[in-house]
């Protein structure tokens, strides 16, 4: 056999990353594209099943690691990321992903979520935004827009709501990006993830078919949704429309403004995409529609070196520097007497 | 026996008056040294060959205002020439360093105790801040004359006079008065400066890098020490020889070094990285620092955003296949809860640290209790039995910080490891264990077995399941919360398998108890009362027993260090005596355990006052019970360090409160 049909038997299949649960999401859930592109996604990059371990808290999302044939935990609500964080911390070789909602990650657990970020442990973090809470039955959550009308909220939602893109570049994430559970994107969006060295934060646009079905229709219908979103390429303008006939221009005043092109204005009058541009990176996490088509892919990106890392270095310098451990060494710190 | 440490106590022309132990203690205002002082008193004590027993007592703000009660930092230290266990109840030696100190401390004196001042603090104002009326100075006050040996000494200006010449300000010379203070209690108890010279040399001239400032320490440490000697206002020395320890190499240890040391040495024992999770909070903290110095021996520490993410990255670490452990303190294990649950669930070997302190809420951050053993036993949703025990002294934590490790690995479970604030800042003489004789920990990984489907949830002779840990082919499994189907650990919602669960998860921790050793009975084997204790009141429960026996009374006490499971031969031992008294710091917490569980009518001594028990308290709680006087009483409190029938009864209206309008 060539070594290439040998890579070729020993390469995982998509399938093979499955485990033998029944998958139990409600039919037409967007949970199983997302489930479809991970599996798809580690059988590509080569990941192994022993090696790797998916992390969640509590939703309908986060049932995901059974449906995995990785290691997995099934946490408690908001917690995955001090879960994830541990077992980077005992053993920095595994392929850490997490899988959280947004009253999971930006909720109850919205704290844990700040500190693994800045921290830069290297863990995927896919958060599936579904903007309400789903296993719990349809209650608004913080991704809900104002005024949303659930049963714990009749007369409408009064929170502002908040964007998760916004709170990940603040919190100094090192990888930031947007995805949608049934588009092309999210393959690369999440291959670019998992290649990252650092945290990589995902949000992933995701239908809940049952308690809001079609929060994301503007972003997802066939027809129109080439002019709802913005698809973001470093080094690119930012061109959009189904007929690619539209663009994001800079005012005077720094504003983002949604422009023709062809009027006096070319595609190199544009926005360039930067994904090294923090700042840029920024600006493109406040666009919302309906004002603004919504930026999809990589916004941010940038080399940092990761906790894990850095703590082992530091056990590592310390027994360099100091020698290696000696217990009675230890015991026999400080002022000693001996009594015969 | 003899001590063969290579320090001298300087010659001196007085006379020296011998004394068994005695009980000494240093107050001030808490920008006055005093935690030093009384650490270094005890280092030169342990050092000398004394058997010791500190208590430290921290004021609850860090920057309480200068010269105010609230201000007061204290340590007290007991020093003697046989075996003690307790910090001490009457304090034979006081020095205060200002008014504040002298009106916080001063009742604990004995009659006849000595007293030294800085009577240069005790001006108007100092003494106004104290909370002394106008034109009062308890130092003119006659009743304490009398009652007293206050030799008035004022530090201030002897310690500014000795460093005049040292170039340094003013502010830099005064804080060097705590040495001048020690320097002449040295000498009044007949102890050697080596050590302490040795200590600020390190400390200030070499780690640093003040070698003035050591300079200026040592000297003025010496000219208390030699004020001694020449001034006319101590007439005698006391001497308090050697105590006749088992030989060995001792070193003096703390109860949160200790534990940081036990769990270090676990990790080795177990072949595993210890990883400790944590985020800071009194009187735990001092765990973190130990072990974050400590990365030489391999050990990592990750000061988390809080102590749900402390405890659950700990459990991540476990997962993951190494030693994750955890340490808090009550609000803490209140957090931790819900995560520790998880662990019990998934069946993860994890240890929980809980040095106690004053609860409930916020409470007394600085002070000891031991109110948080129902919260350990119980403190979850659910049906949620873990292993839960404690230490009994400073050096006693690095033991049970081995043996927490040992369980939670053997049987795959979370355990808590209960201490308190007085025994994790207390310190003690400990003999150095030899590395090579400390027994390995046995840790299984299983690996993937050809054809074989992994059960994650099969189980072991211990009940114990499979450590199975990521990164080994061919065991890839999930845990989780939601309830594990026997065996194979898919989630089940199936009844009778969660009866069988929950029956099985008990049944576990039952079988735990085979690994915990038959309790010692000190005293006879039956008798007229038995004296049940747990964690940091062992000194004092053994020392007021044996004072009980001394007397000819029919007193034994055991003391738990298993709280869950319990010793087998408990149950048996209990029935063996007339009457059973249960010293706690809490309101009762394992005498309800005790009621409920063998329907033993046993009694308490329960005080909350911020210190651990004085032995007179615990010795008139016998006295009132072997006299039959107790009655119905289910349990007594000291009150301001008696225990009296007559007032155990709280009266509202004295309170100010009219209770019938409540
Ligand atoms: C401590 C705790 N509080 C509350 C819950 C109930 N709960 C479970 S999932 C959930 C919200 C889930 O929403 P989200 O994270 O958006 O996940 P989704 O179901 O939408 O995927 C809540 C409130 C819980 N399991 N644990
Ligand atoms: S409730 Fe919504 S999010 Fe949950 S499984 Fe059903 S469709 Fe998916
Ligand atoms: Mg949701």
């Amino acid at each position: 056999m060539t070594a290439d049909a040998q890579l070729n038997v020993l390469k995982l299949k998509p399938k093979d990353f499955a485990s033998s649960q029944d998958v139990r999401w409600c039919p037409g859930c967007g949970d199983y594209a997302i489930l479809n592109q991970v599996r798809r996604i580690c059988a590509k990059i080569g990941q192994t099943r022993e090696n790797t371990v998916f992390i969640s808290g509590i939703g309908c999302s986060s049932r995901f690691p059974y449906y995995m044939e990785t290691y997995g935990m099934h946490s408690i609500h908001g917690r995955a990321p001090a879960f994830a964080s541990g077992v980077k911390l005992a053993n920095p070789d595994l392929d850490v992903w997490q899988v959280t909602g947004d009253g999971d990650g930006l909720s109850i657990g919205g704290n844990h979520l700040l500190h693994v970020l800045r921290r830069n442990f290297n863990i995927k973090i896919l958060l599936f935004n579904n903007r309400i809470y789903g296993l719990t039955k349809g209650q608004y959550s913080p991704t809900s827009e104002e005024g949303k009308k659930t049963k714990s909220s009749p007369m409408g939602a009064i929170d502002m709501p908040l964007s998760p893109l916004s709170v990940a570049l603040a919190a100094e994430a090192s990888f930031v990006a947007r995805a949608i559970d049934v588009d092309k994107n999210l393959g690369d969006v999440l291959e670019r993830a998992a290649m990252h060295e650092g945290s990589a934060f995902v949000e992933i646009y995701q239908d809940c078919n049952v308690f809001n079905h079609h929060a994301f229709e503007y972003a997802t219908n066939k027809d129109s949704k080439e002019d709802h979103i913005l698809r973001l390429e470093h080094g690119k303008p930012m061109i959009f429309g189904k007929d690619k006939d539209k663009g994001i221009w800079l005012d005077g005043n720094r504003k983002p403004r949604v422009v023709e092109l062809g009027k006096g204005i070319q595609a190199d009058d544009l926005l360039f995409h930067d994904e090294h541009d923090e700042s840029l990176s920024f600006l493109l996490s406040r666009m919302t529609y309906p004002e603004f088509p919504e930026p999809m892919g990589v916004f941010y990106q940038i080399e940092d070196e990761c906790y894990e890392n850095l703590l082992q270095k530091q056990v590592d310098d310390a027994i360099a520097a100091k020698g290696k451990p000696d217990l009675q060494a230890l015991f026999s710190s400080g002022d000693i007497f001996e009594v015969k | 026996m003899a001590a063969s440490s290579n320090t001298e106590v300087l010659e001196s022309n007085k006379p020296t008056e011998e004394l068994a132990s005695a009980v000494i203690r240093f107050a001030g205002d808490s920008g006055d040294g005093m935690q030093l002082a009384g650490t270094q008193f005890t280092d030169t004590s342990a050092i000398f060959g004394n058997d010791v027993a500190t208590l430290p007592d921290f004021p609850a703000e860090i920057r309480a205002p200068a010269g105010t009660v609230a201000g007061v930092s204290g340590f007290q230290i007991n020093f003697a020439a046989s075996d003690i266990h307790t910090p001490g109840d009457e304090v034979n030696a006081l020095i205060a360093m200002n008014p504040a100190a002298f009106k916080a401390h001063i009742d604990d004196v004995q009659q006849g105790g000595i007293i030294v001042v800085n009577e240069d603090e005790y001006s108007k104002i100092n003494l106004r801040k104290a909370g002394y009326p106008e034109d009062y100075n308890p130092l003119d006050d006659e009743k304490y004359e009398t009652k007293y040996r206050i030799t008035k000494v004022p530090i201030t200006r002897l310690n500014q006079e000795a460093l005049a010449e040292s170039g340094m300000g003013a502010k830099e010379i005064n804080r060097c008065k705590n040495m001048f203070a020690l320097g002449l209690i040295y000498w009044l108890y007949q102890r050697p400066i080596d050590t302490t010279v040795k200590y600020l040399e390190d400390y200030f001239g070499k780690k640093k890098h003040l070698p003035a400032v050591a300079e200026a320490n040592v000297k003025t440490l010496k000219a208390g020490y030699f004020f001694g000697e020449t001034t006319e206002m101590f007439p005698v020395r006391f001497h308090v020889a050697r105590a006749p320890v088992d030989p060995g190499r001792y070193r003096k240890i703390g109860g949160n070094e200790a534990t940081a040391m036990g769990f270090a040495t676990a990790a080795q024992l177990a072949s595993k990285t210890l990883v400790y999770c944590s985020y800071p909070i009194t009187p735990a903290t001092d765990v973190l620092h130990s072990l974050a110095a400590m990365r030489n021996f391999g050990v990592k520490t990750f000061q988390a955003e809080d102590e749900i993410a402390a405890m659950c990255s700990a459990i991540g670490v476990s997962f993951a296949g190494q030693l994750g452990v955890t340490g808090t303190s009550g609000p803490g294990l209140a957090l931790k809860s819900e995560a520790l649950n998880l662990a019990m669930m998934m069946e993860l070997p994890v240890v929980i640290i809980n040095v106690q302190r004053g609860g409930p809420s916020t409470g007394l951050p600085t002070k000891t209790e031991q109110s948080d053993l129902l919260q350990a036993l119980y403190g979850r949703n659910g049906d949620s039995p873990l292993v839960v025990i404690a230490a009994q002294s400073p050096g006693d934590c690095f033991d049970t910080a081995i043996e927490a490790t040992r369980l939670a690995i053997k049987y795959m479970v979370p355990v808590v490891m209960l201490t308190d604030g007085y025994i994790g800042n207390g310190a003690e003489p400990w003999r150095i264990p030899e590395a090579s004789e400390l027994k390995p920990i046995e840790v299984k990984h299983p690996v993937h077995e050809e054809g074989k489907v992994f059960q994650p949830y099969s189980r072991d002779e211990n009940l114990a399941r499979p450590w199975a840990i990521p990164g080994t082919k061919g065991l890839q499994h999930r845990l989780g919360g939601l309830e594990k189907g026997h065996i194979s650990g898919n989630v089940s919602y199936d009844f009778e398998n969660h009866q069988f669960m929950t029956d099985l998860r008990r049944m576990k921790i039952e079988k735990v108890a085979q690994d915990v050793p038959d309790l010692h009975v000190h005293g006879e084997e039956t008798g007229d009362l038995l004296l049940v204790g747990w964690g940091g009141t062992y000194g004092s429960i053994l020392t007021a027993t044996d004072r009980a026996r001394a007397a000819g009374k029919k007193v034994a006490c055991i003391h738990l260090r298993h709280l869950n499971p319990m010793p087998k031969n408990l149950g048996k031992i209990l029935k063996n005596y007339k009457q059973v008294l249960v010293p706690e710091l809490n309101t009762g917490q394992l005498r309800l355990i005790l009621r409920g569980k063998f329907l033993v009518d046993a009694r308490g001594l329960n005080k909350v006052a911020g210190k651990p028990f004085l032995v007179e308290e615990i010795e008139q709680a016998i006295e009132i019970m072997l006299a039959g006087k107790l009655g119905d009483r289910e349990y007594l409190t000291p009150r301001l360090h008696k225990v009296d029938l007559d007032d155990q009864d709280i009266d509202l209206s004295k309170f100010g409160i009219n209770a019938a309008r409540i």
